[in-house]
């Protein structure tokens, strides 16, 4: 199974609507680095609204991808994780204090925007 | 105990096929979505602990109903190498695997029981239950 991504502007999109396995996750890193590469994109927008689930293993996927992005030089903003999922992240110990997020995906490209021309 | 069922772990795919069962589970039993999701992802963390250690196993459902309460118990066992230090894997940020070292503590803290038996060479059984507020 591929997540789409799509491409507006300079920037990438993707709504996850499906729930991950760990390969599915796996390869939306490598498909999602390669996109920025190719595309030259400086922001990503990552939109969860249909995820109901994120244990520590997708935590860790989309952490790192937030940060081999980062590497790369172009920033990435999570949007729309659900209060539920919130919570359960919590309870799980995981933070992602370094990731940027926003409340849905229109705030989301506003953040982007932001930072990207600080 | 209302009914039993299993979803055996053996690949990958099954992380995500037992976490839907459990939730629908959970769901039948009439927990909400915060608590639905807490126990998906405990599901998730114990299934994948499976997966990445003992190569096969299984995750059990219970559907738990005394007289003052509701429940459900998740039931995750394998004929894995065990677990040799069970204090250091309860720990958080422990891990052999590379990941996060949340899995263990954190489904300790989605859930409200928590048990873990363990034997070198022999695999593990680790029981959680959830109650219905």
């Amino acid at each position: 199974m591929r997540i789409p991504i799509l491409k507006l502007h300079n920037y990438l999109l993707i709504s996850i609507q499906i729930d991950l396995d760990d390969q599915t996750a796996i390869q939306f890193q490598e498909d999602l680095l390669s996109k920025i590469h190719e595309n030259g994109a400086s922001g990503v927008v990552i939109d969860l609204t249909s995820v109901d689930i994120i244990d520590s293993f997708i935590a860790k996927v989309l952490g790192d991808v937030v940060t081999m992005s980062d590497l790369m030089g172009a920033k990435v903003v999570l949007t729309g994780i659900q209060p539920a999922v919130a919570m359960t992240l919590i309870d799980l110990g995981i933070h992602m204090q370094d990731v940027p997020t926003a409340l849905d995906l229109e705030q989301g490209l506003i953040k982007l925007r932001q930072e990207l021309e600080e | 105990m209302e009914f039993q069922s299993c979803v055996n772990i053996k690949k990958e795919w099954d992380i995500v096929g037992a976490r839907q069962l459990g939730r629908d589970i959970a769901r039948k039993i009439g927990f909400g979505t915060v608590d639905q999701a807490r126990i998906a992802t405990a599901i998730s963390e114990l299934a994948r602990n499976i997966y990445l250690y003992a190569g096969t196993g299984k995750v059990c459902f219970e559907a738990l109903e005394e007289i003052d309460r509701k429940g459900i118990a998740i039931i995750a066992m394998d004929d894995g190498p065990g677990i040799k230090e069970i204090g250091q894997v309860m720990e958080d940020g422990f891990s052999t695997s590379g990941g996060l070292g949340a899995g263990l503590p954190g489904v300790k803290r989605l859930m409200d029981e928590f048990d873990i038996h363990s034997e070198e060479g022999k695999g593990t059984e680790i029981r959680v239950v959830k109650w219905l507020r």
